[in-house]
Protein backbone atom coordinates (compact mmCIF):
# COMPACT_ATOMS: atom_id res chain seq x y z
CA UNK A 1 0.00 0.00 0.00
CA UNK A 2 1.52 3.36 -1.00
CA UNK A 3 2.64 5.79 1.70
CA UNK A 4 2.11 9.52 1.75
CA UNK A 5 4.87 11.54 3.42
CA UNK A 6 3.90 14.99 4.67
CA UNK A 7 5.84 17.20 7.09
CA UNK A 8 8.23 14.35 7.95
CA UNK A 9 5.37 11.99 8.88
CA UNK A 10 4.45 8.92 6.87
CA UNK A 11 0.83 7.84 6.42
CA UNK A 12 -0.70 4.70 4.85
CA UNK A 13 -2.83 5.89 1.95
CA UNK A 14 -5.42 3.10 1.66
CA UNK A 15 -8.06 3.27 -1.06
CA UNK A 16 -8.82 6.98 -0.81
CA UNK A 17 -7.23 10.11 -2.21
CA UNK A 18 -4.30 11.96 -0.66
CA UNK A 19 -6.81 14.50 0.64
CA UNK A 20 -8.81 11.72 2.34
CA UNK A 21 -5.63 10.26 3.80
CA UNK A 22 -4.26 13.52 5.20
CA UNK A 23 -7.54 14.86 6.57
CA UNK A 24 -8.18 11.47 8.24
CA UNK A 25 -4.91 12.06 10.10
CA UNK A 26 -5.88 15.60 11.11
CA UNK A 27 -3.56 17.32 8.64
CA UNK A 28 -5.30 20.57 7.67
CA UNK A 29 -5.47 20.70 3.87
CA UNK A 30 -7.84 23.37 2.53
CA UNK A 31 -10.54 21.87 0.30
CA UNK A 32 -13.96 22.72 -1.10
CA UNK A 33 -15.49 20.78 -4.00
CA UNK A 34 -13.54 17.53 -3.51
CA UNK A 35 -14.18 16.81 -7.19
CA UNK A 36 -11.04 18.05 -8.92
CA UNK A 37 -12.65 21.28 -10.02
CA UNK A 38 -12.17 24.19 -7.61
CA UNK A 39 -8.38 23.69 -7.10
CA UNK A 40 -8.58 24.71 -3.43
CA UNK A 41 -6.74 21.54 -2.33
CA UNK A 42 -3.71 22.07 -4.57
CA UNK A 43 -0.49 20.55 -3.21
CA UNK A 44 2.95 19.88 -4.62
CA UNK A 45 4.80 16.58 -4.94
CA UNK A 46 8.40 16.76 -3.70
CA UNK A 47 9.21 13.09 -4.43
CA UNK A 48 7.40 10.39 -6.38
CA UNK A 49 5.12 10.44 -9.42
CA UNK A 50 1.79 12.18 -9.62
CA UNK A 51 -0.91 10.37 -11.65
CA UNK A 52 -1.95 12.49 -14.66
CA UNK A 53 -5.57 12.51 -13.49
CA UNK A 54 -4.54 14.57 -10.47
CA UNK A 55 -3.24 17.37 -12.75
CA UNK A 56 -6.32 17.75 -14.96
CA UNK A 57 -7.30 21.41 -15.34
CA UNK A 58 -4.14 22.93 -13.81
CA UNK A 59 -2.27 25.61 -15.70
CA UNK A 60 0.68 24.02 -17.56
CA UNK A 61 3.21 25.99 -15.49
CA UNK A 62 1.79 24.43 -12.32
CA UNK A 63 1.63 20.92 -13.77
CA UNK A 64 5.32 20.93 -14.80
CA UNK A 65 6.23 21.87 -11.22
CA UNK A 66 4.42 18.76 -9.92
CA UNK A 67 1.50 20.61 -8.44
CA UNK A 68 -1.61 18.43 -8.22
CA UNK A 69 -5.08 18.29 -6.72
CA UNK A 70 -5.06 16.25 -3.50
CA UNK A 71 -8.73 15.27 -3.85
CA UNK A 72 -8.09 13.63 -7.25
CA UNK A 73 -4.75 12.03 -6.44
CA UNK A 74 -4.83 8.27 -5.85
CA UNK A 75 -1.12 7.45 -5.61
CA UNK A 76 0.22 4.24 -7.13
CA UNK A 77 3.53 4.49 -5.30
CA UNK A 78 5.06 6.27 -2.30
CA UNK A 79 4.89 10.03 -2.59
CA UNK A 80 6.13 13.01 -0.56
CA UNK A 81 3.92 16.07 -0.65
CA UNK A 82 3.74 19.61 0.75
CA UNK A 83 1.34 22.52 0.80
CA UNK A 84 2.38 25.09 -1.83
CA UNK A 85 3.68 27.75 0.57
CA UNK A 86 5.84 25.36 2.60
CA UNK A 87 7.98 24.10 -0.25
CA UNK A 88 10.78 26.63 -0.60
CA UNK A 89 14.18 26.43 1.00
CA UNK A 90 16.37 29.36 2.05
CA UNK A 91 19.99 29.97 1.05
CA UNK A 92 22.80 32.51 1.02
CA UNK A 93 23.81 34.53 -2.01
CA UNK A 94 26.60 37.05 -2.57
CA UNK A 95 26.08 40.35 -4.36
CA UNK A 96 28.32 40.50 -7.43
CA UNK A 97 27.10 43.69 -9.15
CA UNK A 98 24.86 46.67 -8.48
CA UNK A 99 23.97 49.20 -11.20
CA UNK A 100 21.37 51.89 -11.73
CA UNK A 101 19.06 50.76 -14.58
CA UNK A 102 17.25 54.10 -14.31
CA UNK A 103 16.85 56.69 -11.52
CA UNK A 104 14.46 54.49 -9.49
CA UNK A 105 15.46 50.92 -10.35
CA UNK A 106 18.62 49.07 -9.37
CA UNK A 107 19.87 45.99 -11.18
CA UNK A 108 21.22 43.52 -8.62
CA UNK A 109 23.23 40.45 -9.61
CA UNK A 110 23.59 37.61 -7.13
CA UNK A 111 25.66 34.46 -7.02
CA UNK A 112 23.84 31.84 -4.92
CA UNK A 113 25.89 29.71 -2.50
CA UNK A 114 24.34 26.59 -4.03
CA UNK A 115 22.51 26.11 -7.30
CA UNK A 116 18.75 25.76 -7.31
CA UNK A 117 16.33 25.14 -10.14
CA UNK A 118 14.23 28.06 -11.36
CA UNK A 119 12.53 29.35 -14.48
CA UNK A 120 13.01 32.86 -15.86
CA UNK A 121 10.11 34.95 -14.56
CA UNK A 122 9.65 33.18 -11.24
CA UNK A 123 10.33 35.17 -8.06
CA UNK A 124 12.50 34.76 -4.98
CA UNK A 125 12.24 36.34 -1.55
CA UNK A 126 15.01 38.73 -0.61
CA UNK A 127 15.54 38.96 3.16
CA UNK A 128 16.65 42.19 4.82
CA UNK A 129 16.58 40.25 8.11
CA UNK A 130 14.83 37.07 9.24
CA UNK A 131 11.48 38.83 9.66
CA UNK A 132 11.53 41.18 6.68
CA UNK A 133 11.46 39.99 3.08
CA UNK A 134 10.03 41.05 -0.28
CA UNK A 135 9.41 39.16 -3.52
CA UNK A 136 11.53 40.01 -6.55
CA UNK A 137 11.17 38.45 -9.99
CA UNK A 138 14.09 36.85 -11.79
CA UNK A 139 15.06 38.55 -15.03
CA UNK A 140 17.91 36.08 -15.62
CA UNK A 141 17.68 32.93 -17.75
CA UNK A 142 19.15 29.75 -16.21
CA UNK A 143 20.03 28.18 -19.58
CA UNK A 144 22.25 31.19 -20.39
CA UNK A 145 24.34 30.49 -17.29
CA UNK A 146 23.61 33.97 -15.94
CA UNK A 147 23.85 35.03 -12.33
CA UNK A 148 20.53 35.81 -10.64
CA UNK A 149 19.35 39.20 -11.93
CA UNK A 150 16.79 41.28 -10.00
CA UNK A 151 15.32 44.71 -10.75
CA UNK A 152 14.62 46.50 -7.47
CA UNK A 153 12.43 49.61 -7.62
CA UNK A 154 12.76 52.20 -4.87
CA UNK A 155 9.43 52.14 -3.03
CA UNK A 156 8.80 55.28 -0.92
CA UNK A 157 9.18 54.15 2.69
CA UNK A 158 9.92 50.58 1.53
CA UNK A 159 11.79 48.59 4.19
CA UNK A 160 13.57 46.21 1.86
CA UNK A 161 14.02 48.40 -1.22
CA UNK A 162 15.20 51.28 0.98
CA UNK A 163 17.80 48.99 2.53
CA UNK A 164 18.88 47.76 -0.91
CA UNK A 165 19.31 51.33 -2.18
CA UNK A 166 21.05 52.71 0.92
CA UNK A 167 23.10 49.84 2.32
CA UNK A 168 23.60 46.90 -0.04
CA UNK A 169 27.18 46.61 -1.43
CA UNK A 170 29.01 44.34 -3.82
CA UNK A 171 30.47 41.44 -1.81
CA UNK A 172 27.65 41.39 0.77
CA UNK A 173 26.14 38.02 1.62
CA UNK A 174 22.35 38.03 1.90
CA UNK A 175 19.60 35.46 2.47
CA UNK A 176 17.20 34.58 -0.33
CA UNK A 177 14.56 31.90 -0.84
CA UNK A 178 14.34 29.41 -3.66
CA UNK A 179 12.14 30.43 -6.57
CA UNK A 180 8.36 30.12 -6.82
CA UNK A 181 5.55 31.42 -9.00
CA UNK A 182 3.80 30.27 -12.12
CA UNK A 183 4.58 33.24 -14.38
CA UNK A 184 7.08 31.66 -16.80
CA UNK A 185 7.43 30.25 -20.32
CA UNK A 186 6.49 26.65 -21.12
CA UNK A 187 7.60 25.48 -24.60
CA UNK A 188 4.42 23.50 -25.29
CA UNK A 189 3.05 25.67 -28.13
CA UNK A 190 5.95 27.17 -30.12
CA UNK A 191 3.62 28.81 -32.64
CA UNK A 192 1.36 30.56 -30.12
CA UNK A 193 1.34 34.38 -30.16
CA UNK A 194 2.34 35.90 -26.82
CA UNK A 195 1.40 39.34 -25.47
CA UNK A 196 3.51 40.70 -22.60
CA UNK A 197 2.52 43.85 -20.68
CA UNK A 198 4.53 45.46 -17.87
CA UNK A 199 4.68 48.64 -15.88
CA UNK A 200 7.81 49.77 -14.02
CA UNK A 201 10.02 46.98 -12.70
CA UNK A 202 7.37 44.46 -13.79
CA UNK A 203 9.59 44.33 -16.85
CA UNK A 204 12.02 42.07 -14.97
CA UNK A 205 10.16 38.73 -15.28
CA UNK A 206 9.12 39.54 -18.85
CA UNK A 207 12.74 40.25 -19.86
CA UNK A 208 13.57 36.76 -18.59
CA UNK A 209 10.53 35.10 -20.18
CA UNK A 210 11.15 36.69 -23.60
CA UNK A 211 14.77 35.58 -23.73
CA UNK A 212 13.81 32.11 -22.47
CA UNK A 213 11.16 31.80 -25.20
CA UNK A 214 13.58 32.97 -27.92
CA UNK A 215 16.22 30.53 -26.64
CA UNK A 216 13.62 27.75 -26.93
CA UNK A 217 13.05 28.73 -30.57
CA UNK A 218 9.58 30.18 -30.06
CA UNK A 219 8.05 30.89 -33.49
CA UNK A 220 4.88 32.83 -32.62
CA UNK A 221 4.86 36.56 -31.99
CA UNK A 222 6.33 37.95 -28.75
CA UNK A 223 4.84 41.44 -28.38
CA UNK A 224 6.13 43.42 -25.40
CA UNK A 225 4.52 46.65 -24.15
CA UNK A 226 6.25 48.49 -21.30
CA UNK A 227 4.47 51.40 -19.64
CA UNK A 228 5.85 54.43 -17.80
CA UNK A 229 4.71 57.99 -16.94
CA UNK A 230 7.58 59.51 -18.90
CA UNK A 231 10.62 58.56 -20.97
CA UNK A 232 12.95 58.40 -17.96
CA UNK A 233 11.05 55.37 -16.56
CA UNK A 234 12.24 52.91 -19.18
CA UNK A 235 15.29 50.67 -18.83
CA UNK A 236 16.98 47.76 -20.61
CA UNK A 237 15.99 49.76 -23.70
CA UNK A 238 19.12 49.03 -25.74
CA UNK A 239 18.99 45.33 -24.87
CA UNK A 240 15.35 45.10 -25.92
CA UNK A 241 15.88 47.09 -29.13
CA UNK A 242 18.76 44.80 -30.01
CA UNK A 243 16.58 41.72 -29.44
CA UNK A 244 13.92 43.27 -31.68
CA UNK A 245 16.50 43.80 -34.44
CA UNK A 246 17.79 40.24 -34.26
CA UNK A 247 14.44 38.43 -33.83
CA UNK A 248 11.69 39.21 -36.33
CA UNK A 249 8.96 37.73 -34.11
CA UNK A 250 9.83 39.98 -31.14
CA UNK A 251 8.54 43.56 -30.90
CA UNK A 252 9.10 46.15 -28.16
CA UNK A 253 6.78 49.11 -27.64
CA UNK A 254 7.56 51.54 -24.79
CA UNK A 255 4.39 53.49 -23.88
CA UNK A 256 4.35 56.94 -22.25
CA UNK A 257 1.16 57.72 -20.34
CA UNK A 258 1.71 61.45 -19.62
CA UNK A 259 2.07 64.41 -21.98
CA UNK A 260 0.32 62.68 -24.82
CA UNK A 261 0.63 65.73 -27.06
CA UNK A 262 4.10 64.78 -28.18
CA UNK A 263 6.12 61.70 -27.33
CA UNK A 264 9.62 61.14 -28.74
CA UNK A 265 10.05 58.99 -31.85
CA UNK A 266 10.02 55.27 -31.06
CA UNK A 267 7.49 55.62 -28.22
CA UNK A 268 3.73 55.10 -28.18
CA UNK A 269 1.46 57.59 -26.39
CA UNK A 270 -1.09 56.32 -23.88
CA UNK A 271 -1.69 53.87 -21.06
CA UNK A 272 0.20 50.66 -21.76
CA UNK A 273 -2.89 48.42 -21.60
CA UNK A 274 -4.84 50.66 -23.99
CA UNK A 275 -1.98 50.72 -26.49
CA UNK A 276 -1.51 46.95 -26.34
CA UNK A 277 -5.22 46.25 -26.85
CA UNK A 278 -5.55 48.81 -29.65
CA UNK A 279 -2.70 47.07 -31.51
CA UNK A 280 -4.07 43.58 -30.75
CA UNK A 281 -7.87 43.76 -30.44
CA UNK A 282 -8.45 40.02 -30.91
CA UNK A 283 -6.49 37.86 -28.47
CA UNK A 284 -8.21 34.54 -29.23
CA UNK A 285 -5.60 31.82 -28.92
CA UNK A 286 -2.95 34.11 -27.41
CA UNK A 287 -0.93 33.57 -24.25
CA UNK A 288 -0.67 36.65 -22.03
CA UNK A 289 1.86 37.69 -19.37
CA UNK A 290 1.06 40.65 -17.08
CA UNK A 291 3.41 42.12 -14.48
CA UNK A 292 3.60 45.38 -12.57
CA UNK A 293 1.18 47.70 -10.81
CA UNK A 294 -1.73 45.71 -9.30
CA UNK A 295 -4.34 48.07 -10.81
CA UNK A 296 -2.92 47.56 -14.30
CA UNK A 297 -2.57 43.80 -13.80
CA UNK A 298 -6.14 43.33 -12.55
CA UNK A 299 -7.63 45.47 -15.30
CA UNK A 300 -5.49 43.71 -17.90
CA UNK A 301 -6.49 40.24 -16.71
CA UNK A 302 -10.11 41.08 -17.32
CA UNK A 303 -9.64 43.02 -20.55
CA UNK A 304 -7.33 40.51 -22.23
CA UNK A 305 -9.82 37.79 -21.25
CA UNK A 306 -12.71 39.78 -22.73
CA UNK A 307 -10.57 40.30 -25.85
CA UNK A 308 -10.54 36.53 -26.34
CA UNK A 309 -7.58 35.10 -24.39
CA UNK A 310 -8.50 31.96 -22.48
CA UNK A 311 -8.27 32.16 -18.68
CA UNK A 312 -5.82 29.26 -18.73
CA UNK A 313 -3.48 31.27 -20.98
CA UNK A 314 -3.27 34.37 -18.77
CA UNK A 315 -0.32 34.58 -16.36
CA UNK A 316 0.15 37.43 -13.93
CA UNK A 317 2.30 38.73 -11.11
CA UNK A 318 0.82 41.73 -9.28
CA UNK A 319 4.14 43.30 -8.24
CA UNK B 1 -25.92 7.84 -19.61
CA UNK B 2 -25.71 10.85 -17.32
CA UNK B 3 -26.20 14.41 -18.51
CA UNK B 4 -22.53 15.16 -17.70
CA UNK B 5 -21.20 12.34 -19.86
CA UNK B 6 -23.69 12.97 -22.64
CA UNK B 7 -22.57 16.59 -22.90
CA UNK B 8 -18.89 15.61 -23.06
CA UNK B 9 -17.65 15.68 -19.46
CA UNK B 10 -14.73 17.81 -18.34
CA UNK B 11 -13.79 18.79 -21.90
CA UNK B 12 -17.21 20.33 -22.42
CA UNK B 13 -16.98 22.24 -19.17
CA UNK B 14 -13.56 23.62 -20.15
CA UNK B 15 -14.99 24.81 -23.46
CA UNK B 16 -17.96 26.37 -21.71
CA UNK B 17 -16.21 28.18 -18.87
CA UNK B 18 -14.49 30.92 -20.90
CA UNK B 19 -17.59 31.55 -23.03
CA UNK B 20 -19.85 31.68 -19.99
CA UNK B 21 -17.61 33.87 -17.82
CA UNK B 22 -17.06 36.34 -20.69
CA UNK B 23 -20.83 36.77 -21.00
CA UNK B 24 -21.17 37.32 -17.25
CA UNK B 25 -18.39 39.93 -17.12
CA UNK B 26 -19.84 41.85 -20.08
CA UNK B 27 -23.34 42.03 -18.56
CA UNK B 28 -24.05 45.45 -17.04
CA UNK B 29 -26.74 43.95 -14.80
CA UNK B 30 -24.31 41.71 -12.88
CA UNK B 31 -20.72 42.57 -13.66
CA UNK B 32 -20.36 44.84 -10.61
CA UNK B 33 -20.54 41.76 -8.38
CA UNK B 34 -17.19 40.73 -9.87
CA UNK B 35 -15.28 44.00 -9.43
CA UNK B 36 -12.03 43.43 -7.57
CA UNK B 37 -12.27 39.64 -7.40
CA UNK B 38 -9.31 37.50 -8.41
CA UNK B 39 -10.10 36.40 -11.97
CA UNK B 40 -8.28 33.07 -11.77
CA UNK B 41 -9.94 31.98 -8.54
CA UNK B 42 -13.27 33.17 -9.90
CA UNK B 43 -12.78 31.14 -13.08
CA UNK B 44 -12.31 28.00 -10.96
CA UNK B 45 -15.60 28.78 -9.20
CA UNK B 46 -17.36 29.33 -12.52
CA UNK B 47 -16.06 25.95 -13.62
CA UNK B 48 -17.35 24.33 -10.43
CA UNK B 49 -20.75 25.92 -11.05
CA UNK B 50 -20.90 24.70 -14.66
CA UNK B 51 -19.78 21.22 -13.63
CA UNK B 52 -22.63 21.10 -11.15
CA UNK B 53 -25.19 22.50 -13.60
CA UNK B 54 -24.14 19.92 -16.17
CA UNK B 55 -24.70 17.12 -13.68
CA UNK B 56 -21.01 16.46 -13.06
CA UNK B 57 -19.27 15.41 -9.86
CA UNK B 58 -19.63 17.90 -7.01
CA UNK B 59 -20.11 17.91 -3.28
CA UNK B 60 -21.71 21.30 -2.88
CA UNK B 61 -24.54 21.41 -0.39
CA UNK B 62 -27.30 23.97 -0.07
CA UNK B 63 -25.46 25.28 2.97
CA UNK B 64 -22.27 25.86 0.91
CA UNK B 65 -24.33 27.80 -1.63
CA UNK B 66 -25.82 29.98 1.12
CA UNK B 67 -22.48 30.73 2.76
CA UNK B 68 -20.72 31.31 -0.56
CA UNK B 69 -23.21 33.94 -1.69
CA UNK B 70 -24.17 35.59 1.61
CA UNK B 71 -21.81 38.54 1.02
CA UNK B 72 -23.41 39.11 -2.37
CA UNK B 73 -26.95 38.91 -0.99
CA UNK B 74 -25.85 41.63 1.45
CA UNK B 75 -24.90 43.70 -1.60
CA UNK B 76 -28.34 43.27 -3.13
CA UNK B 77 -28.12 40.00 -5.09
CA UNK B 78 -31.69 39.12 -6.13
CA UNK B 79 -33.82 37.17 -8.61
CA UNK B 80 -33.05 39.58 -11.46
CA UNK B 81 -29.35 38.76 -11.17
CA UNK B 82 -30.01 35.05 -10.84
CA UNK B 83 -32.14 35.20 -13.98
CA UNK B 84 -29.31 36.95 -15.84
CA UNK B 85 -26.92 34.12 -14.96
CA UNK B 86 -29.51 31.53 -16.04
CA UNK B 87 -29.79 33.38 -19.36
CA UNK B 88 -26.02 33.21 -19.89
CA UNK B 89 -25.94 29.52 -19.01
CA UNK B 90 -28.54 28.79 -21.68
CA UNK B 91 -26.87 31.05 -24.25
CA UNK B 92 -23.46 29.46 -23.62
CA UNK B 93 -24.75 25.93 -24.10
CA UNK B 94 -26.69 26.97 -27.20
CA UNK B 95 -23.54 28.56 -28.61
CA UNK B 96 -21.65 25.31 -27.99
CA UNK B 97 -24.42 23.43 -29.86
CA UNK B 98 -25.61 21.40 -26.90
CA UNK B 99 -29.01 19.81 -27.78
CA UNK B 100 -32.07 21.58 -26.36
CA UNK B 101 -33.27 18.79 -24.09
CA UNK B 102 -29.87 18.67 -22.37
CA UNK B 103 -29.86 22.45 -21.93
CA UNK B 104 -33.24 22.11 -20.24
CA UNK B 105 -31.80 19.54 -17.83
CA UNK B 106 -28.84 21.78 -17.00
CA UNK B 107 -31.16 24.76 -16.47
CA UNK B 108 -33.29 22.69 -14.09
CA UNK B 109 -30.24 21.77 -11.98
CA UNK B 110 -29.06 25.40 -11.83
CA UNK B 111 -32.60 26.56 -11.02
CA UNK B 112 -32.70 24.17 -8.04
CA UNK B 113 -30.01 26.28 -6.29
CA UNK B 114 -31.98 29.56 -6.52
CA UNK B 115 -33.30 29.66 -2.94
CA UNK B 116 -29.93 28.80 -1.41
CA UNK B 117 -27.97 31.22 -3.60
CA UNK B 118 -30.36 34.08 -2.81
CA UNK B 119 -30.50 33.17 0.89
CA UNK B 120 -34.28 32.68 0.93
Amino acid sequence: MPKVVYGGQSYECGEGSILDCLTAHDVAVPSACRSGVCQTCMMRALKGNVPEKAKVGLQPTLAVQNYFLACSCYPQEDIEVALPELVRGKLEASVTRIEYLNADILGIRLKPARSFAYKAGQFINLFKDTATARCYSLASVPALGEELFLNVRRVPGGLVSGWVFEHLKVGDSIAISEAAGDCFYVPDKPGQDILLIATGSGLAPLYGIIRDALLNGHQGRLSLYHGSYNASGFYLVEELQKLARTHRNFSYVPCISEGEAGVPAGYAAGMVLDVALADNPDLSGWRVFLCGHPDMVNAAKQQTFLAGASMRDIYADPF
Amino acid sequence: MSLYNEIGGEGAVNAAVDVFYRKVLKDDRIKHFFTGVDMSKQAAKQKAFLTMALGGPNNYTGEDMRKGHAHLVAKGLNDTHFNAVMEHLGATLTELKVPGHLIAQAAAIAESTRKDVLGK
